[in-house]
């Protein structure tokens, strides 16, 4: 996801000389190219998040877009005040990404465990916050965000993900959800790189002669909520799926909307369980370990679809 | 009914306030912000009362900013980062033209937009909304360093209070501007010498505070922040260093509730609102020096 980001966003600078980059320190080697090819309007902070946001905020304000690159925690927790107050109040023009999202840095320990960023940035008003499942993905919703104004907030894993969607993702708009396999026995709601595992339990259950739909939210603010009622009248059980606290989070959304909207489907919430991960490992073994990896939410989806049937 | 601005104007000959001069000016934020404090029963009349002069020599002499024409492009941009003392910032707009002074009296209203921190949703010539304190040096870093992308000729100036200098992000926006070197960047401390609680002395020492912007790569400088031609000077010097590849503060001594004697050096009137014989004895202290 973070090659295709810097993949687009060189296509994008290439085009518009009011796009500038400033990171946290942070990007060797990926940043390279970019440092090479627009040395004018890239900027180091230094570890400095705080300074940084309140920066990109006054650069925005001598109407740019600013890309603000950071890992983890670091561009969002760090300065919240600084996107809650100099950014979002401000409708400025100010791009936050994150590279790490979920349990990318997972040997590297609980600060670097990002897991709470996608319940905290959807509670800011007027930040669009962005969560790509794939390459594919990234490279459509990293388009779109570079042609709205305003803050946004882009959640992306690591830089060599597998391809989900067999080929690029056309004509993408906010917020649309994507659709990648189709099911009628019950529905998986993905939202960023958990993606994959998403898939994977869909075919787990195919074995099992389920039939699961996998849809992906590359957009978690604003929700497709035409998508979300759709599929609470189509099926009984929905599962979401993140990479994340289930406090707040997508599956907060999804049931946001199952409440106030919905015709009695249950929701079933696969993520973090407001929790944190206090092991190390590498991505996969910190899921698996923390019940959100292929088998555990096919196991989840079985369980649920078994005692639905039990109520008849 | 007489009205807000009849008032405040009427010891003026014909009404009518010079607000050219920046000792008329700086009068009319203390009378103001002291009757829009008591109207609201608000706080912070001390940081209004210290940071007059600055306020005052900003808008009379150094910005280049038109009421006609808020959002001129080569307009200088002023930031308030201690957004609580945001009355000074609203009168000294009111009675430049930037919206009428009438509307002073909706400070802290239901449903105003004169928020007690200032706000630029809806305000004619404010810039940024702050109130967070540690926020506004980083956003002029910002500001100064899109106009140096665009060879612009506008300058950014950032007005804090001492006690912000306690948040850290107040210095890693400090290290940034001058590595970037940006030189057209000038901040000015309202040093008062009180926070909320207690002195700076006593809270989060800052001493040798001018030592330290320099250590920190910036051209610093000390001036008596009640004295309008002193800190006229000094902003003309910070001017003069567009050039030095550095940023530079002016370290204003102020007193905090400066021209009502039982408010100054008083910690007290950090948050408490001027009421009942207290409002009317600051109003004749501060009608008694009208210029």
């Amino acid at each position: 996801m973070r090659d295709a980001f810097v993949r687009v966003l060189t296509e994008e600078m290439e085009r518009n000389d009011r796009i500038v980059l400033i990171t946290g320190d942070l990007g060797f080697g990926v940043l390279r190219p970019l440092w090479e090819r627009f040395p004018d309007r890239m900027v180091n902070a230094g570890i400095a998040e705080q300074g940084m946001v309140s920066m990109a905020a006054g650069l925005a304000a001598t109407g740019r877009t600013v890309i603000v690159y950071s890992i983890g925690n670091f561009p969002t927790l760090r300065p919240l005040e600084q996107i809650r107050n100099d950014c979002a109040y401000h409708r400025a023009d100010v791009k936050i990404v994150c590279v790490g999202g979920g349990f990318v840095y997972g040997s590297l320990g609980m600060s670097h465990h990002a897991t709470e960023d996608m319940s905290v940035m959807r509670a800011i008003p007027d930040v669009c916050c962005f969560t790509p499942g794939d390459p594919a993905e990234t490279e459509a919703v990293t388009r779109a965000m570079l042609r709205i104004p305003g803050t946004c907030y882009l959640r992306l894993g690591r830089g060599n993900e597998p391809k989900v969607h067999p080929a690029p993702v056309e004509g993408w708009t906010i917020p649309k959800a994507l659709t990648l396999r189709e099911g009628s026995d019950i529905a998986l709601l993905s939202a960023g790189g958990i993606l994959t595992q998403a898939m994977d339990a869909a075919e787990r259950l195919a074995e099992k002669g389920i039939s699961a739909k996998v849809v992906s939210f590359p957009c978690l603010k604003p929700l497709d909520k035409e998508t979300v009622n759709g599929l609470l009248a189509s099926f009984r059980v929905l599962v979401t799926v993140e990479e994340n606290t289930v406090a707040g989070g997508f599956g907060s959304a999804v049931c946001e909307i199952a409440a106030e909207e919905g015709n009695g489907c249950r929701v079933r919430r696969i993520g973090l369980q407001d929790c944190f991960a206090t092991v190390v490992g590498d991505q996969q073994y910190l899921r698996q370990t923390y019940g959100m990896d292929g088998a555990a939410i096919a196991a989840k989806a079985e369980e649920l679809l078994d005692g639905k049937r039990q109520d008849g | 009914m007489e009205s807000y601005e009849a008032r405040v104007h009427s010891g003026f000959p014909e009404g009518k306030p010079d607000v050219s001069d920046p000792r008329v000016l700086a009068w009319l934020i203390r009378r103001n912000g002291l009757e829009m404090t008591h109207l609201s029963r608000g706080s912070h009349i001390g940081s209004v009362l210290s940071v007059a002069e600055i306020i005052a020599v900003l808008y009379t002499s150094v910005l280049n900013v038109d009421p006609k024409d808020p959002k001129k492009p080569d307009r200088d941009r002023l930031i308030l980062s201690k957004g609580h003392a945001g009355s000074a910032v609203y009168s000294a707009l009111a009675e430049t033209g930037f919206f009428p002074v009438e509307q002073l009296k909706t400070h802290y209203a239901n449903g105003s937009v004169l928020s007690g921190h200032v706000s630029h949703k809806g305000v004619p010539g404010v810039e940024v909304s702050t109130g967070a304190l540690g926020h506004g040096l980083g956003i002029g870093v910002g500001m100064a360093l899109g106009a140096r992308m665009d060879r612009a000729p506008w300058r950014t100036f950032v007005v804090l209070g001492d006690g912000e200098c306690d948040e850290g992000s107040v210095w890693e926006s400090a290290l940034q501007a001058a590595q970037y070197g940006l030189d057209r960047l000038v901040a000015v401390v309202d040093y008062n010498h009180m926070q909320s609680l207690t002195t700076v002395e006593k809270t989060l020492k800052l001493e040798p505070f001018e030592q330290k912007w320099r250590d920190f790569g910036w051209n610093a400088e000390s001036v008596d922040g009640h004295d309008t031609e002193a800190l006229k000077a000094a902003f003309d010097r910070a001017k003069g260093n567009a050039g030095s590849g550095k940023p530079s503060v002016i370290l204003a001594h102020t007193v905090k509730g400066r021209g009502v004697s039982f408010m100054e050096n008083n910690i007290l009137w950090h948050y408490r609102t001027p009421q009942g014989e207290e409002y009317e004895a600051a109003l004749a202290e501060l009608e008694a020096q009208r210029p």
